[in-house]
């Protein structure tokens, strides 16, 4: 039997992690799928890393300043247009805080 | 030859010399939109109304004897994953499926100012999550070649709309091939700048450091043109290259004589199907016949790049689709009880299996105890596949493959959920350049013998965007794939 990178214990927690519900089908399913997958990027480790530097960006770009100008920023009216639900200037969420009544 | 089939330098030439107006060229790609759209369906959305107004624009300018660039009045596709202001901007999501924008990306600005006629947005797979568009949430684009095949993804619908005439020009975005490969399926001109050279502002983030953004078109001299108005340096992405732009008409040569050729082995072994290797083998005898030097060379790492690629492209994935929670735009689910609840629904609702499969892979990648394993080893991988590009480019001008290692499969044969490598296989050849952050090109090379069309990749280094012009232009001087039309 070959041994399972992620079990459905493992994907619970990672969907937790990435705010995702799964039914009990697509749990199975992922943890199926996921697994195909790390086992196909097992191949890396057949190359010895020990004293290579990562690459995270392509191009030498260390850090990019600009001047700290005031520029033009997106009206409030704009900003809210797409939101689903809004109140007083603001988005509008579910309650967050639970309260006793 | 009817409007639909002229390029855009094509068109141009036309405008000037008063044979055809603007009005009349979008007219002619809005009336071509309707008699094929149904079987292609390429667009998401059309903007007929806005497109003829600016249309109208140029032609006063013409009227008026005013000068034009060499895009006023072009009809363009948009892919649906660029910022369009007021126009919806959906990803082909779920998630996204009523959004419309505040602003412009500023490739749309840029597209603007050149006064291209914008026609519509394009389709795409999901998140540009995909290879085939099948991965879109509203519905799959047929190759023009072939309506039961695929055209490629992610960015299919702006592939397919150049090769059915449905627009003269379109923009994509490439993350790992999305450019290239539909424009190899779709037997069109395809090209991803360097890593940074078009600004990623506007563009919604798939994998920051792989994205990039490019044009399809019917020949390289109107992706030179293209480039010419989209490259250059913003502000507003601070990964933006700080480079002057070159007017990449002045390498449409043709001339290849003394080019040095490399041709990578491990992209042309038996993972390539047999036709596709014969197309790009006679393309490599035709640019010795034209004066280049082609030698063999080894790329070691590039067959471990789709398996970096499918790591580091899927976390940074994870960590850009966080901001889709229903807060701020997009779906929101009415289900969630409390907020944390409200975020998973809206998510699971919104998003399709690849984008969730991706998620999951991403963070699972990026999570501790795992973090090293996966996404710092990928990385560490990345930069070997980088420095093998860099010992090719000190010896070679470009780097010669095939685009894909298949010409167009049919819609539902790579979909099997029980083998997904299957679908990821399709960007073998195109990956290793979005890892290094190189240019590549693909351009049309022949057919198979389904007369479906085989594509041809060049890959230069950093900023070499004018050698992969020549080269290609040199080669569509001297060939006629390019010419061919669909039957549609």
């Amino acid at each position: 039997m070959k041994v399972m990178k992620i079990d459905e214990t493992m994907v619970e927690k990672v969907a937790m992690l990435s705010r995702l519900e799964l039914s009990s089908s697509e749990k199975e399913q992922m943890t199926e799928q996921l697994n195909d997958i790390l086992e196909y990027a097992d191949e890396l480790n057949e190359l010895e890393t020990e004293d290579i530097e990562p690459t995270a960006h392509a191009l030498p770009i260390k850090n990019v300043f600009r001047e700290d100008k005031v520029g033009e920023s997106l009206a409030r009216k704009d900003a809210l247009k797409n939101a689903p639900q809004k109140e007083a200037g603001s988005f509008k969420v579910p309650q967050i805080i639970e309260t006793d009544e | 030859m009817e409007i639909y089939e002229l390029t855009a330098h094509q068109l141009h030439e036309k405008l000037k010399a008063g044979e055809v107006s603007a009005q009349e060229i979008v007219k002619g790609l809005y009336q071509r939109i309707e008699d094929v759209e149904d079987d292609v369906k390429a667009y998401i959305t059309l903007t007929k109304e806005r497109a003829l107004e600016q249309a109208k624009k140029v032609d006063q300018q013409l009227a008026d004897g005013e000068e034009i660039g060499a895009l006023a009045g072009i009809p363009i596709a948009l892919k649906d994953n660029m910022c369009t202001e007021g126009i919806k901007t959906t990803c082909a999501s779920e998630i996204l499926h009523n959004f419309k924008p505040p602003y412009n990306a500023t490739v749309v600005e840029k597209l603007e100012e050149a006064e291209t006629v914008l026609l519509g947005k394009t389709n795409l797979d999901e998140f540009a999550m995909g290879s085939s568009t099948e991965n879109s949430a509203f519905f799959t684009t047929k190759n023009p070649w072939d309506l039961d095949k695929v055209p490629g993804g992610s960015s299919g619908g702006s592939a397919a709309a150049v090769a059915a005439g449905e627009a003269v020009l379109a923009i994509g975005s490439d993350t790992g091939g999305s450019i290239r490969q539909p424009a190899s399926l779709c037997g069109v001109v395809g090209m991803k700048p360097t890593y940074g050279f078009v600004s990623r502002y506007g563009l919604i983030a798939f994998a920051s450091s792989l994205d990039q953004i490019g044009p399809f078109s019917k020949d390289v001299s109107d992706c030179a043109l293209a480039l010419n108005y989209i490259c250059g340096h913003d502000p507003r992405d601070s990964t933006s290259a700080e480079r002057e732009v070159p007017d990449f008409t002045e390498s449409l040569v043709d001339d290849a004589s003394g080019m040095k050729i490399g041709v990578p082995k491990e992209l042309m072994d038996e993972g390539i199907e047999a036709e596709t290797r014969e197309a790009v083998k006679k393309a490599i005898a035709k640019f010795e016949e034209l004066g280049a030097v082609c030698e063999e060379v080894s790329l070691p790492h590039s067959e471990y790049a789709l398996s970096a690629y499918y790591l580091i492209a899927p976390a940074e994935a994870s960590s850009n689709l966080a901001r889709y929670d229903g807060v701020r735009y997009g779906h929101r689910s009415p289900e969630g009880q409390g907020l944390l609840d409200m975020f998973t629904k809206t998510r699971s609702e919104g998003f399709g299996d690849e984008v969730k499969r991706r998620i999951m892979l991403g963070t699972y990648a990026l999570s501790s105890g795992y973090y090293d394993d996966y996404y710092l080893k990928a990385q560490k991988v990345r930069t070997l596949i980088k420095e093998d590009f860099a010992k090719a480019f000190a010896e070679y001008d470009l780097l010669l493959s095939p685009t894909s290692p298949f010409t167009a499969f049919g819609v539902g044969e790579k979909t099997d959920s029980d083998d997904l490598l299957q679908m990821y296989i399709s960007d073998l050849c195109t990956v290793p350049a979005n890892l290094a952050g190189i240019p590549g090109i693909s351009i049309p090379c022949g057919f198979d013998s389904q007369g479906l069309p085989i594509g041809l990749q060049l890959l230069g280094d950093y900023f070499a965007e004018e050698k992969l012009i020549q080269a290609a232009y040199t080669f569509e001087q001297n060939t006629d794939f390019h010419q061919q039309r669909t039957e549609i």
